[in-house]
């Protein structure tokens, strides 16, 4: 699972489609996890790295990525001829 | 090192068309203190939820509604409506503040005299008064308004038992250019009945005619329809003077004036677009002035305002018990509030804040209560920031008809406190227990045992 790569992310949260040319807002946390993506990290290691960060439980987050990844792949934001 | 607070992953789609002119956002401040108590401290002694009134709000807001009354008119007299919101406590605030008691059947009748209003200082509305009720009201001297002929006649045939003149009203209904016309309590004005009803009284010789009531609607956003109501109202107590040489004690305008809620399908938010106060008062006040009454007869103004009075003193805590997806995609939020506890959710739009602090990222979220029925909705589309389960909500605007309507529906009812003028929290209502809704159900001996 991986950013499409034309996807143009700026640091305030500001993505771009270039295919479509669609954009959309992030939060901060939101920018992160994509930036992760990018790099292609897996879960655990994004997993690891915000509950070292954030005060959240892992039930929490595995919940809210799995359904920010959802609306990821609903905007074609994500490559999914894996 | 502490950790971040935790906001969760968001991504909106960023549409291009007309922005909303009046701004994309709601809210902005946290509500982490109502009356300088925290709402986590209200959540970890009483639950979650829990209803919360404001004593510093109810005095200031009769405050405001007296002085726009009695600044304008010599003679005001406010009549708390009890279905409103019965709860002792907030009755006795309004007591308090010199308010009677306006009451709508037996139960409230004996709530308000509970209390210790003098009898004769209650007003007896509504269409459904017991022969046994109408008895009470007559012993104590109390304002009856009668609502139908069947009820003038029960009174007629007590004044034969009871050796005391009632003292009464009848209600009136009328066209004020508000539709639908509320005509189907107390005695149409165009048609001649309220004439008739008031020959019965005069000639009957019996009852004290004192006064004239109406109550044209609810939440009414045209303050010109008082206008109206008062002079209809005037003119039958002029009639009743010329034609019967008696002079009319008092004028009651009832209640109806809407709070600063904001009602489904408007444009604009309620407490920039509903009337005031000054805006009723000066409607009613001053058509009542240039009424044909002689100088020093005018009658007193009664005014039975109920939600105007109590909605903005109350308030709903509740906690995010999850976020889901529709299938659509639609994001959905459960609180622990729900139709039972917010019946005015079926019409208001309620204005839902954050207990704790959050960034300017938002959801359009649709809002859901508890209950295991589809019709279970708080807000159909709010633009919330981003909750997390567990996360405490305050809901605005609460305090009218939510207490008294509340329904005892798969749930018990939470505690409701009141924060006293000096930031003391009161327990005012206890919650139910399991044991509140048992202990009135009964078991036939042959259904106490079965086996599975």
């Amino acid at each position: 699972m991986k950013i499409n790569k034309n996807i143009a992310i700026s640091d305030t949260g500001f993505v771009f489609n270039p295919i479509n040319g669609e954009s959309y807002s992030v939060n901060p946390i939101g920018v992160e996890i994509v930036n992760f993506l990018k790099e292609d990290r897996p879960f655990e290691e994004i997993l690891k790295t915000m509950l070292n960060k954030y005060s959240v439980d892992e039930a929490t987050f595995e919940k809210d990525y799995a359904d920010f990844v959802n609306i990821l792949k609903h905007h074609n934001l994500i490559e999914t001829n894996e | 090192m502490e950790k971040l607070r935790y906001e969760r992953p968001v991504i909106k789609k960023l549409e291009a068309g007309m922005p909303n002119k009046f701004g994309l956002r709601t809210e902005y401040i946290p509500m982490t203190h109502i009356d300088g108590v925290a709402v986590k401290d209200l959540v970890k002694e009483y639950g979650s939820p829990l209803y919360v009134i404001s004593e510093e709000t109810i005095r200031s807001t009769i405050k405001k509604a007296k002085k726009a009354f009695t600044t304008r008119y010599p003679k005001v007299q406010f009549a708390w409506s009890y279905k409103t919101n019965y709860i002792d406590a907030v009755c006795n605030v309004f007591h308090q503040e010199g308010s009677w008691a306006e009451v709508v059947s037996g139960f409230e009748y004996d709530k308000a005299m509970r209390n210790g209003v003098d009898g004769k200082k209650i007003i007896f509305n509504g269409p459904d008064k017991s022969e046994a009720d109408l008895r009470k009201a007559i012993e104590n001297e109390s304002l009856i308004h009668i609502d139908h002929l069947d009820e003038l006649y029960t009174i007629l045939e007590l004044t034969d038992i009871i050796n005391k003149r009632p003292k009464v009203a009848i209600r009136i209904n009328m066209d004020t250019g508000i539709y639908p016309i509320w005509d189907r309590f107390g005695f149409n004005y165009e048609n001649g009945q309220a004439w008739d009803a008031l020959n019965k009284i005069m000639r009957s010789g019996k009852l004290d005619l004192v006064g004239l009531h109406c109550h044209i609607g609810t939440f009414m956003l045209a303050a010109s329809a008082y206008a109206i109501a008062a002079g209809k109202l005037a003119d039958l107590a002029i009639g009743i003077e010329q034609k019967y040489n008696h002079s009319i004690k008092y004028i009651d305008l009832g209640g109806g004036f809407a709070s600063k809620n904001t009602l489904k399908g408007s444009y604009l938010p309620g407490s920039d677009t509903n009337p005031t106060f000054d805006d009723f008062a000066e409607a009613i006040t001053t058509t009542l002035l240039n009424s044909n009454f002689k100088n020093n007869e005018l009658p007193t103004l009664i005014l039975e305002t109920g939600r105007a009075l109590i909605d903005d003193a109350g308030y709903l805590i509740g906690s995010v018990i999850a976020n889901k997806r529709t299938s659509t995609g639609k994001r959905t939020t459960i609180i622990d509030i729900g139709v039972n506890l917010l019946f005015t959710a079926f019409w208001y739009e309620h204005k839902i804040t954050p207990a704790q602090p959050f960034t300017h990222y938002t959801e359009t979220t649709q809002v859901f209560g508890p209950l295991c029925m589809n019709i279970d909705v708080v807000r159909e589309n709010i633009d919330l920031p981003l909750l997390n389960k567990g996360d405490h909500l305050v809901i605005s605007t609460i305090g009218a008809y939510n207490m008294t309507q509340w329904m005892q529906f798969i749930t018990l009812r939470p505690n409701v406190v009141m924060i006293d003028t000096n930031e003391k929290v009161h327990l005012i209502r206890e919650a139910e227990k399991l044991d509140s809704i048992t202990s009135h159900e009964k078991m036939p001996e042959h259904l106490k045992k079965f086996e599975l």
